[in-house]
Formats: C-alpha cells, structure tokens, sequence
C-alpha cells in the first residue's frame, strides 16, 4: 500500500481509539504485561515488592486484564488478515547482505532487547509515545520521539555492515 | 460528546472489544504499510526507503487533525483524552536507547508483532528480546539511582503537558507547524530516495 494512504489509515484508527476510548494504541505495554504474567508464575510474592511489577500484577490482579492488551491481539490478528489477503504469509528472514542468518537473529534479538529496556524507560515505545503522544501533540513525547531517530541515525553508520 | 467511553460509560467488556477491534485496525495498515519486514524499516535510516516517516507523519497529521477539528467544533473534550505525561530525562535516554534497538534490530515492539504473525523468524527474536530488556528494566527499576532517574521531574516541563500549553498558543498554531514540518518531509523524504536508493537510481 502506497506510504501516505496508510498513514492515513493508521491516523484514522488512531483517531477513533482517542475519540471512543480516550486513549491511543500501544505495543510495548501488553508485551510488559505478559513478562509480569509470567514472572507471577514464577513468584507472586517477587511481583508484590517490586514497585514497577507489582503495579501491573500485584496480588488478585491479572496484568493481561487491561484494554492495551486486547488492542495488542488485535494487531496481531490484524497483522495476519492484511499479511494474509496480500499472500505475505511464507517464513522468511529478513537480512543485510553481509551478515549470516545466525547473526541476523542475534541482533534482532539484542535490539529488541534494548527497544524493550529504552521503551518501559521512556514509558512507551514508537507505538505509544511517539504515534499517540506525538498526535496528541505531547510534550515529552516529541522529545522521546526525536531522540528515537537521533539514536537509529545516530549509530546507521556504525553498524551499516547489518543492512547495506 | 468524544470521547465516548466517557459520556457512554461502556461496560469492561465492550470496552475491550473495542480495543481489539482497534487493534485490527491498527496491525491491518501497519502490515499493508510493508511494516511487518526489518530490512525495509531500517532502510529508513540509511534514507534508502523513507516509509517509516511518511507513514508515521502522515499518521501523526491525520489525527491530530482530526482532534484540533472535532474539539474546536466542541464535540471533544480534550482534558479527557489520556496525554502522554512527559519525563523528559528518562523520555531522552529511554528513546536514544530505542533508536539504538531500532537500528541493531530493525524491529519496533509493534511491527514486530505485525512480523510475528507473518511468520517473520527474525520478528520472533526480536520480541523475545524485547521482553528480556523488559524484564531487565523491570528487575533493575527498584534499585535507587534507576528509580530515581526514571522519576526525576524537570520544573515547568514535566507531568500532562501539551506543546500548545508549553508554548503558551492554542492547539491548531501548532498543529499548522507540524503540517509545514510534515509536508516539508515528505518533499525531502521523496527526494532522498530518488539520490539514496540505488534500486531507484538504475530505472
């Protein structure tokens, strides 16, 4: 789909969800919420004095009981229906040409790792704070946005060999 | 009347059905975007393929659009909308180190959950990943000199505050500037693909 169409697409969904929700759409929050349903597994009683933890799944709470992550189902499901009707469906590894497939996974995963650690830091990702906070014209959501691009171009070059 | 969760007061469930359906919304055009594949995201950053931008500003205008409208004609009550509230230390390093993710990964948490459905192996990881430095923030958070920085408050920049209030304009000033800002992208966005991609340059 053509880049502007979609966005276009996109604000309109997220122009719905401010005005029959009164909030915007996020990623990173359900992915928090599940790393708490898990550590619950493991010891509610570790959740209970962890101020951050407890606050998503302190005892009696289900931290997958909350509207971002109904919303996050939905994209995975929404992700599958366009992936679907535009026969994008085949597994697939995406890498630069000089890297092995072995490497790719490893950085993917590192960068994950810091987006996951940056993201509960900012108190949100590109989803939540810079797509929502910056359309409701946020203040520190402008700030966070602008430094996710400093930081990606900001270090493009050092690491070229990944993609280019 | 907007938003409606608040003049309607939806049940729980409703109220999460909505999310859901939102969400489809939501991974459905980031998705048709070409979202769901790494090696187009972080072409973005070497100006090869401007997509990321294009579809995040032509987001960004069409919404706020759509709230500075629907509040100037009184039908939304913007105190109601949830605002972003604004740190801006932990909001400066928390995003450099999200661009830094962006860029060794090339996935963000939502286009790669959007991969993950499209049987992306690479998206796989990256989740993973994320959930492991979430995990990581969330363990380490406690400790005082983190706990501490991730709540610091700047005086007179920090809590639920809008650029308009900043500024001290109304909303539609500033909205009229991040559409100049937004137009002038897209112009140079159009242009550095045409000097940076080869793939344009051969045709």
């Amino acid at each position: 789909m053509n880049p502007y169409v979609a966005g276009i697409g996109l604000g309109l969904v997220l122009l719905l969800a401010y005005l029959i929700s009164g909030r915007g759409l996020g990623a990173s929050g359900a992915l928090m919420r599940t790393v708490v349903q898990a550590e619950k597994v493991v010891s509610q009683e570790h959740v209970d004095n962890n101020f951050y933890l407890s606050k998503y799944g302190g005892d009696g709470q289900n931290p997958w009981h909350n509207w971002l992550v109904w919303e996050a189902l939905g994209v995975l499901v929404g992700g599958l229906i366009s992936g679907a009707s535009a026969g994008r469906l085949h597994l697939e590894l995406h890498r630069g040409p000089r890297i092995t497939a072995r490497q790719r996974l490893l950085y993917a995963m590192l960068g994950g790792a810091l987006f996951g650690f940056g993201a509960r830091l900012a108190r949100g990702c590109t989803s939540g704070v810079a797509l929502s906070g910056g359309a409701t014209l946020a203040a520190g959501s402008w700030i966070t946005m602008l430094c996710i691009f400093a930081g990606a171009y900001g270090l493009a070059w050092f690491v070229r060999k990944l993609w280019i | 009347m907007f938003p409606l969760v608040d003049t309607l007061g939806f049940a729980e469930l409703t109220d999460f059905v909505i999310a859901f359906v939102l969400g489809v919304g939501f991974g459905f055009f980031l998705e048709q975007a070409g979202f769901g594949n790494a090696d187009k995201l972080a072409m973005q950053f070497y100006f090869r393929d401007m997509a990321v931008f294009k579809v995040m500003f032509a987001a960004i205008v069409t919404t706020m659009t759509g709230l500075i409208v629907f509040s100037s004609l009184g039908l939304l009550d913007l105190d109601l909308i949830y605002i972003n509230p604004t740190y801006l230390w932990s909001g400066v390093v928390g995003g450099l180190i999200m661009g830094f993710g962006f860029i060794i990964g090339g996935y963000c948490p939502g286009t790669a959950l959007v991969g993950v459905m499209t049987a992306r192996i690479d998206a796989v990881f990256s989740v993973l990943g994320g959930m492991l430095g979430m995990f990581v923030f969330a363990e380490l958070v406690p400790l005082k000199p983190i706990m501490t920085f991730f709540n610091l408050e700047t005086e007179g920049f920090s809590g639920r505050l809008t650029l308009w209030e900043w500024l001290g304009v109304k909303p539609g000033v500033v909205g009229f500037f991040v559409m100049l800002i937004a137009v002038a992208g897209f112009v140079a966005a159009e242009w550095a693909e045409r000097k940076f991609n080869p793939k344009l340059q051969e045709v």
